[in-house]
């Protein structure tokens, strides 16, 4: 069902600063947690951004800035140009959509009536404020005719976070605030949100900004990733591929991970990465022919194929043998078959499975395009691959250290986290 | 008791209809004036205490004083200064509902989970509307549960305002007139009634709970 | 004014039976016994319902009813039937009027308090420490006197508050009676017309004293109980995730907690 939406509006950060006046602060002489430090970073309409970081970062800060449930002490939040400080502050709060991960629904009235509370404050006429209402549930997944007369208390939590949704977008909002919005439920319904909402954005195309503390949840869902550092400070802005490809600090290297390699797999897909071509032996050859064409082969096989192309297996030199010619049993199906489409994190993963090398990549039709090989694979993750500032060696000789009784130490993994956290 | 007094009159029930309706109807006009006042004030102050957090205790001292002091006592003590009337009686009356309408009140404001309170300001709700339109809807249950209380207390309350000895006692009176003229078919009226007043006023408010909210009513059992 | 000083101050009113010190004792020991009588029933039962969490609605049920009742109506409903036990020659009828009829009634009103709060007290103890009790092996009667009255005892003396605040304010008025106790010195004023207001405002200002004086001394000893973490004076009101039992919280909020 397709929803009406019209807009999406540009959000603009510039030289944002919230400080908080408390005695810790003041004592320290530093930043306090929650505190956000000249940010300057714009979300183009339509986007996803996904802000993301350590407690006390000063994420949810910056997202509750935009509809000034709080306030910054200096820089200035534009919405389509227009410096939101400047804007009626309820006028405002009413025209951008709001997500909580406790969600917040209004225990006292119907599912139908707390998705329709925005145009409700808007003034829409009753009927239009029912009509959307249902859409909007229908959008989301729940049948209207069953949960539009429920009680919040009625639901499970996993329709509650959908009726939030519905209910942040029920004004049909430019933009969407949503601070952890599918942290309160398990990973399975979690994961399952995540996908729909990207369905659903798919379709309306608002701008979202997305509130979590969860790196893998930011590199799937977000567009723009805005990796935050305790302190306030911006680490890094950019797609997620350039995050886990070129991490801008050692803060950055550490937050997303030491298997940013692997993620950077589930972001590619077998298309991106150069395919080889296959030696093939078709069935019905003579074997004197496919015998030959194997013995040369770079990997010493060649890959039977059928009469309409389709793979059935590798054969070595010595399995083609016999004067009938090529059949279908000299085969060996010991390689995964692979599409375009497949993440290069499952290819990977099939072919190690199977203990194999190479993968065959096959069209709609199962026919042979190509082979994608592990070596491939490692190639594509080695490309673009930047290392932040940071000595490789030095690190690993710390490691191995030894105290004075010959006992090695281990490096003090927290003390290096500090130590990255504050000089990155 | 003086041997022969038959322990319930049914003759002289009849005979005095009117006299134990009078009495009912001044027991009426004896707590209403209180309830609605201590109504009003607590919502006020229970409002301002959820603003003001400090607030909190100093009334809740305050109030929990005038609570403390035996109401016979509040009762004897303002009689020769306001006189013999209603008012003798609303005072206290009054003051001894402000502890319990304040603590409920404010509890039932403060129950009111803090997510909600944020989405609805996120939501664009001004202060006003989001107090009217989620504050207390969701704090009736408890508002309500305030309220019963302090009818029923209140009710038990006017009943000592007779042993005064005014015209205006309401079912207490009848019970002081049964007891000084030992009279118990007097006092037992008195008393019944005055029993039958506060345990029906407690479980009308109990009804009036769960028709106001039917959405505590609609648990997960519905699914 | 003056005359209240000078009622308060005349040594007559010291001494004998219709002295303050007398009068006084009267109150406590009526009152008292009432309250140890209301607790000997109702802390048992709170403890059983608290702690099995079973006969909860019956218990709520009964204690609504039992704090709706007025007071007064409740000191002067037993009188017939114990006048009338006191033919039979069990007691002294006089002990049948002025003493029977106050004490079941401030008995019967003190258990409601208590009953609840105690309910409530155990009802607050986390319930992973008393699984954590049971883990270790402590047997269910250890549980309750161990982890659950300890952390629940400060709510306990709460509605020990209330009952004995309930318990002295119907001692007062059942004095009309024709018994004891400070409620004494209202009536006889009472009667006495212009001529008994110091005697009035005298036995106005003693009740009250003694009631506040209790009240604070109870008030101090549930501050003590209370876990160290909670203890700022005039705790003020914190959100709480779910709203609660109305009925419970109504009650519960006349404990003073």
């Amino acid at each position: 069902m397709a929803v009406q939406s019209h807009q999406a509006a540009v959000v603009e950060f510039d030289h944002v600063t919230k400080h908080y006046d408390t005695p810790t602060g003041r004592r320290k002489g530093g930043p306090t947690p929650g505190a956000v430090n000249d940010l300057s970073m714009t979300v183009p309409a339509g986007k996803i951004c996904v802000l993301v970081g350590p407690s006390g970062c000063g994420k949810t800060t910056s997202l509750k800035m935009v509809n000034r449930l709080i306030e910054p002490t200096s820089g200035q939040i534009k919405i389509d140009g227009v410096d939101a400080a400047t804007r009626e502050l309820t006028e405002l709060r009413r025209s951008i959509g709001y997500v909580i991960q406790q969600i917040g629904l209004f225990p006292h009235q119907t599912i139908g009536e707390n998705v329709a509370t925005v145009p409700r404050l808007l003034g829409w006429p009753k009927p239009r404020q029912r009509e959307r209402s249902e859409e909007l549930l229908a959008i989301v997944g729940l049948d209207p005719a069953k949960y539009r007369d429920r009680f919040p208390s009625q639901l499970s939590g996993g329709e509650r976070q959908r009726v939030g949704v519905a209910r942040a977008l029920a004004a049909d909002p430019p933009i969407m605030l949503m601070d952890e919005p599918f942290g309160a439920v398990d990973p399975i319904v979690r994961d399952r949100l995540q996908n729909e909402f990207l369905r659903l954005q798919e379709q309306i195309a608002k701008t979202i900004m997305f509130v979590t503390h969860d790196i893998d949840e930011a590199i799937k869902m977000g567009d723009l990733v805005a990796v935050f550092q305790t302190g306030g400070h911006l680490a890094q802005f950019g797609p997620p591929l350039e995050i886990l490809a070129a991490p801008a600090s050692e803060f950055v290297a550490r937050f997303v991970g030491q298997d940013r390699g692997l993620k950077r797999l589930s972001l590619l897909r077998v298309s991106d990465v150069a395919m080889q071509a296959p030696v093939v032996a078709r069935v019905g050859e003579p074997t004197a022919d496919a015998r030959q064409r194997a013995s040369a082969a770079p990997n010493g096989y060649v890959l039977i194929v059928d009469g309409a192309n389709r793979p059935l297996g590798w054969a070595a030199p010595d399995d083609l043998s016999g004067g009938d010619g090529v059949s279908a049993e000299m085969a060996n199906p010991v390689s995964p078959l692979v599409n375009k489409r497949t993440t290069l994190k499952d290819a990977l993963s099939m072919m190690l499975d199977a203990d194999v090398q190479t993968g065959i990549v096959v069209d709609r039709t199962q026919s042979v395009l190509g082979l994608v090989t592990i070596e491939a694979v490692a190639r594509k993750m080695r490309e673009g691959e930047h290392s932040p500032a940071f000595d490789d060696l030095a690190l690993l000789a710390a490691e191995e250290e030894e105290d004075a009784d010959g006992v090695p130490v281990r490096a003090d993994a927290g003390a290096a986290d500090q130590a990255a956290l504050e000089g990155a | 008791m003086p041997p022969g007094t038959k322990l319930f009159d049914f003759s002289w029930t009849v005979g005095h209809l009117d006299q134990i309706w009078t009495r009912i109807i001044q027991h009426f006009q004896l707590i209403i004036v209180p309830l609605l006042i201590g109504i009003v004030i607590s919502l006020i102050l229970a409002v301002w205490a959820v603003r003001q957090r400090w607030a909190y205790a100093p009334v809740t001292l305050i109030t929990g004083i005038l609570y403390t002091i035996p109401s016979l006592a509040a009762f004897a003590v303002l009689r020769p200064i306001t006189g013999l009337s209603f008012i003798t009686a609303w005072i206290p009356l009054t003051t001894y509902t402000l502890l319990i309408l304040f603590r409920n009140f404010t509890a039932g404001f403060t129950s009111v989970p803090a997510d909600i309170l944020e989405a609805a300001e996120g939501m664009g709700y001004t202060r006003r509307q989001r107090l009217l339109r989620v504050e207390l809807p969701l704090a009736v249950p408890l508002i309500i549960a305030g309220i019963r209380l302090a009818s029923v207390t209140t009710i038990g309350l006017a009943t000592i305002v007779a042993v005064l000895g005014d015209q205006f006692g309401g079912l207490g009176q009848l019970i002081t007139e049964g007891i000084q003229t030992f009279f118990p078919t007097k006092y037992l009226l008195g008393a019944i009634l005055s029993v039958i007043l506060a345990v029906g006023a407690d479980m009308l408010f109990v009804r009036l709970e769960r028709l106001i909210t039917p959405w505590a009513r609609a648990r997960a059992g519905a699914r | 004014m003056d005359g209240v000083i000078a009622f308060l101050t005349d040594p007559k009113n010291w001494e004998g039976t219709t002295g303050i010190p007398n009068r006084l004792v009267e109150h406590l020991e009526i009152s008292v016994l009432a309250v140890i009588l209301a607790g000997l029933i109702a802390i048992p039962i709170g403890l059983y319902i608290g702690h099995t969490n079973r006969g909860s609605g019956l218990a709520i049920n009964l204690a609504n009813i039992g704090r709706a009742v007025p007071s007064f109506a409740m000191m002067v409903i037993p009188v017939p039937l114990t006048l009338t036990l006191a033919e039979t020659g069990l007691y002294d009828p006089n002990f049948g009027l002025v003493f029977l009829p106050p004490f079941l009634a401030m008995t019967f009103l003190a258990i409601p308090p208590l009953l609840v709060a105690t309910y409530s007290g155990l009802r607050s103890v986390d319930r992973d420490l008393v699984e954590a009790g049971r883990g270790m092996g402590l047997r269910e009667r250890q549980i309750l006197s161990r982890i659950e009255i300890p952390i629940a005892s400060s709510i306990i003396v709460g509605g020990l508050r209330t009952s004995t605040l309930q318990v002295i304010a119907t001692a007062t008025i059942a004095a009309i009676l024709g018994g004891g106790g400070l409620g004494r010195f209202i009536f006889d004023g009472l009667n006495q017309g212009l001529a008994g207001r110091p005697s009035i405002y005298a036995g106005a200002i003693l009740v009250t004293v003694l009631a506040v004086g209790i009240d604070l001394l109870l008030a101090w000893v549930q501050t003590r109980l209370t876990p160290r973490a909670l203890r700022k004076p005039g705790r003020r009101p914190t959100p709480r995730q779910t709203p609660g039992d109305p009925d419970l919280e109504g009650v519960s909020a006349l404990v003073r907690t």
